[in-house]
């Protein structure tokens, strides 16, 4: 059992102490949009936040979070899904197959946080999430879109 | 997008709910054929409007990020008339379509061909079903068809100010008999296709609702993990089951044909963890001794081997070669490369004695059809698969081995979906490789340093003797010389060259080859595209001179690579220390260009500024997509370049994860300007070609650089230090 606060409310999972947070989120609290991709935090399709910070979550076991800690997966990132990135993503036709966006838009999202007009340079190093579809220039312009900066499709 | 699935008398019904209205999966045959009657007219097989003027275009090919699905409906759309915003789209099953004589055509996803060959049916799909709209509202108004017009969703009478909607016309329009004679629109008076219109699936992949095959969820679904024999060839020897069951979850173990073995539990984490309980011994097979440096061997000898299918041949080269004062020789090689999807391979399937259903993520529903009837020992009308979305495909999906799998897995719990996924190490362990080759080219110049003569000799892996031994012409696999083949409308070789030769010594290793995004024509683009440059460097010209000269015999070709290097700024003064290169190919019916603009540091640390890239399509059916496409591409094609190797020892795979099979992020991404050119006349893919040019154009760039010569990829064995 997990006692975990997802998206603004606490869930009690059923999964064994040793379950990635990933695996907890989509099998027990049945939240699909974030994303397996490889298991040891090297691709970022898994990235939810963690109090803000963006974290990667296929490979920190759901017995190392409390329940004081406020998790944010895809699903609860804005309500409606208006968040401004995601208005970007739209504008912009940001995603290809779309599979590795939400740990994108969370990357994304956790940056603008800290950071809220980044450089172009900034972005490239800090969003280290893989996407094979090859959707970079425009998720680089989609966060600076949704910064205020000009965006264009790109 | 929510999915409710229920449990059925006969089965189960999956209801998607959509924003504009709903679709349904996992029917029998003829009950989804009742269901559609009774609720949505259907005009023809292609399109379906509801009374509400909802249009539902059924889409034949996957969508898998290539923009596929958003092209083919704007083509039908086109003809239509229809009212953009009103728009959507479904997927029909492969069982229907085996049920009503494949009236969606060829449901495979590969080749680029998803609007290149199935355009012009489709466009006559929408056209028809405006025809017969049309048609059913002279009828109703008792006027001439003639005086009759659909514009926007809309039939209009002027005459008589009359108007009625499709929706309202839908379900008199499908009693009519179909036209028999449909004449299509001009691609020069489009309005919906060739219009940079935004994707129709965009929205669901921004807030977590886009369903992927790894996503669905069914009552009772157990969730299997698998372990296949990493050596290519080997077999299960042993395997400790009664450990796996003692895991929490875990409800069975399943052999799966002689290599594998699964584990099914409640949760995918607890079957994925059994796996190593099992402590599988395994019978290593006869490949157990292969590794990269023995395969390497076995190309090499064939560089020179005396036998070798010859693909393109004018003049006599051999003896012009022989005859030649100035020859300029270089040996080229590509290694293999995994598609590494980042959705990893995955299916649902739910086995009883009369009938099995697979949910899927495939490139080819039909064929994943015939694998689920194959392995479920029933007929393939017993059988349906549904379509869902993939997250990724690059070629690797139009692999079966996942769909027997979870058959097979399937089949030994009756009545229970089991949802079978790939661990990513699994997925790297098992791909279906892009070939291994190498290259011996050989030049003669003039004196005039024009190319005389030229002899390029492949040496490796032939994909068609891998999976379709059938399918060789006399032994020869003509696809080897994709970029390189003489004539045709696909893969042509540009260059006019007096005395040629370009021929395949095939050289297969026991590791499995695919289709992997691009195919033959990565390879063979490097090949050539470095070689010539080297040629002109040789022979003291520039480097488009020297290209330009050649191709007086492919102008569309040549206008591409004239694209680029205008647009790229070739021969004009490039910013401090940044150096160009160029390339230009015609593949999948397409002619592309590329000029890179790169530096290397003294310490041999390359950036890839910007890459200026052309592409003539023919009709350019979404620019913003194609350009997508190219941009994709290009991180595809670099990844190769720099990071992508597939090494072999052991008889198995050594990279098992994106740690040592690294693939190329954004801060490695170039700025890309897409040059979307299409000439008309043809139909050209998009989603494959431009990939063959990324690579040679920034080798070029980087010769220019350091003055090396890369000529094996990737270039993170290779020492770019210079100065």
């Amino acid at each position: 059992m997990a006692k975990l606060n997802i998206n603004g409310r606490v869930h009690d999972l059923k999964v064994d102490g040793d379950t990635p947070l990933l695996w907890a989120l989509r099998e027990a609290a049945g939240l699909t949009g974030t994303k397996y991709g490889c298991g040891v935090a090297q691709c970022g399709a898994c990235t939810v936040h963690v109090d803000g910070a963006a974290v990667r979550s296929c490979a920190t076991p759901v017995s190392s979070f409390t329940e004081a800690q406020k998790i944010v997966t895809i699903e609860g990132l804005a309500p409606n899904g208006n968040h401004p990135l995601q208005q970007a993503w739209v504008a912009l036709d940001v995603p290809q197959c779309g599979y590795c966006q939400s740990g994108m838009l969370m990357a994304a999202a956790a940056l603008l946080k800290d950071k809220p007009r980044p450089t172009e340079a900034e972005i490239r190093e800090t969003v280290t999430n893989i996407c094979r579809c090859g959707t970079y220039n425009r998720v680089v312009a989609g966060i600076q879109r949704a910064s205020g900066q000009t965006g264009a499709r790109g | 997008m929510t999915q409710q699935i229920t449990a059925t008398r006969r089965g189960f019904l999956a209801t998607v709910s959509a924003g504009l209205g709903a679709f349904t999966l996992g029917f029998p045959i003829h009950e989804a054929d009742a269901q559609l009657a009774a609720t949505t007219p259907e005009i023809n097989a292609w399109v379906v409007i509801k009374p509400d003027n909802t249009i539902v275009i059924r889409i034949a090919r996957s969508e898998m990020g290539q923009g596929t699905l958003t092209g083919l409906a704007q083509l039908v759309a086109e003809e239509l008339n229809a009212d953009w915003s009103k728009v959507t789209t479904e997927y029909p099953t492969p069982g229907q379509n085996l049920a009503r004589n494949r009236v969606w055509g060829d449901f495979s996803t590969g080749g680029s061909r998803g609007i290149r060959e199935s355009n012009e049916y489709v466009r006559k799909g929408g056209a028809a079903a405006r025809m017969m709209l049309v048609q059913a509202a002279a009828a109703a108004w008792n006027v001439p068809v003639a005086e009759c017009r659909a514009v926007n969703s809309t039939v209009m009478h002027s005459a008589t100010r009359r108007t009625a909607t499709y929706g309202s016309l839908a379900a008199a329009a499908a009693r009519l008999t179909p036209p028999t004679d449909v004449p299509l629109r001009d691609p020069k008076d489009w309005s919906i296709a060739g219009k940079p219109l935004p994707r129709l699936d965009t929205v669901d992949k921004t807030n977590g609702k886009q369903v992927y095959g790894i996503d669905l969820k069914m009552p009772g679904m157990l969730n299997a993990a698998i372990r296949d024999c990493p050596v290519f060839g080997g077999k299960v020897k042993s395997f400790n089951a009664a450990a796996a069951m003692a895991r929490p979850g875990v409800k069975k173990v399943v052999r799966v044909g002689e290599t594998a073995v699964a584990v099914v539990a409640e949760h995918w984490w607890q079957a994925h963890k059994a796996l190593d309980a099992l402590a599988i011994q395994w019978d290593e097979g006869p490949n157990a001794g292969v590794s990269s440096a023995t395969i390497a061997a076995m190309l090499n000898e064939g560089l020179t081997a005396e036998a070798a299918f010859v693909g393109n041949s004018n003049g006599d080269a051999k003896d012009a070669l022989a005859k030649s004062s100035r020859k300029v020789e270089a040996t080229y090689g590509f290694p293999f490369q995994n598609h590494a999807t980042m959705e990893p391979m995955n299916a649902t399937a739910v086995w009883r004695p009369e009938r099995c259903e697979v949910w899927c993520p495939t490139q080819n529903g039909e064929a994943s059809l015939a694998a689920a009837a194959e392995a479920a020992g029933l007929r393939p009308q017993q059988c349906e698969v549904h379509k869902v979305h993939l997250g990724g495909g690059f070629g690797r999906r139009g692999w079966q081995d996942f769909v027997r799998q979870a058959v097979t897995i399937a089949k030994e719990m009756p009545g229970t979906p089991i949802k079978l996924l790939w661990s990513r190490e699994e997925d790297m362990l098992h791909g279906r490789y892009h070939p291994v080759t190498a290259c011996k080219l050989t030049a003669g110049l003039d004196a005039a340093g024009n190319l005389e003569a030229l002899h390029i000799r492949i040496s490796g892996q032939s994909i068609i003797a891998g999976i379709a031994p059938q399918m060789l012409q006399g032994g020869m696999d003509s696809r080897v010389f994709q970029g390189l083949a003489k004539g045709g409308n696909e893969f042509t070789f540009g260059y006019g060259v007096p005395h040629l030769l370009i021929d395949h010594a095939m050289r297969n290793p026991p590791v499995p080859p695919g289709f992997w995004r691009g195919v033959n024509l990565n390879q063979n683009a490097v090949y050539i595209e470095c070689f010539i440059d080297e040629l002109a460097h040789a022979a003291g010209k520039d480097a488009l001179e020297f290209r330009r000269a050649m191709l007086r015999g492919a102008p569309k070709q040549l206008a591409v690579l004239n694209a680029v290097a205008e647009k790229g700024n070739w021969g004009k003064p490039a910013p401090a220390g940044h150096h160009r290169g160029l390339a230009a190919i015609m593949g999948y019916g397409s002619y592309v260009a590329a000029c890179a603009e790169v530096s290397v540091s003294r310490a041999g640390e390359l950036k890839v500024h910007k890459i200026t890239a052309a592409t003539d399509p023919g009709h350019a059916v979404n620019p913003q997509q194609i350009a997508a496409q190219i941009e994709g591409s290009f991180a595809y094609g670099l990844t190769a370049l720099m990071h992508g190797e597939i090494t072999i020892k052991g008889g198995r795979v050594e990279q098992e994860n994106f740690d040592t099979y690294p693939i190329m992020r954004m801060d490695e991404m170039p700025a890309v300007e897409s040059i979307v050119m299409p000439s008309g006349g043809f139909w050209g893919g998009v989603g494959e070609p431009t990939i063959a040019v990324a690579a040679p154009a920034v080798m070029n760039a980087i010769f220019r650089a350091t003055g090396k010569r890369i000529r094996h990829l990737p270039l993170k064995q290779a020492d770019l230090r210079h100065g």
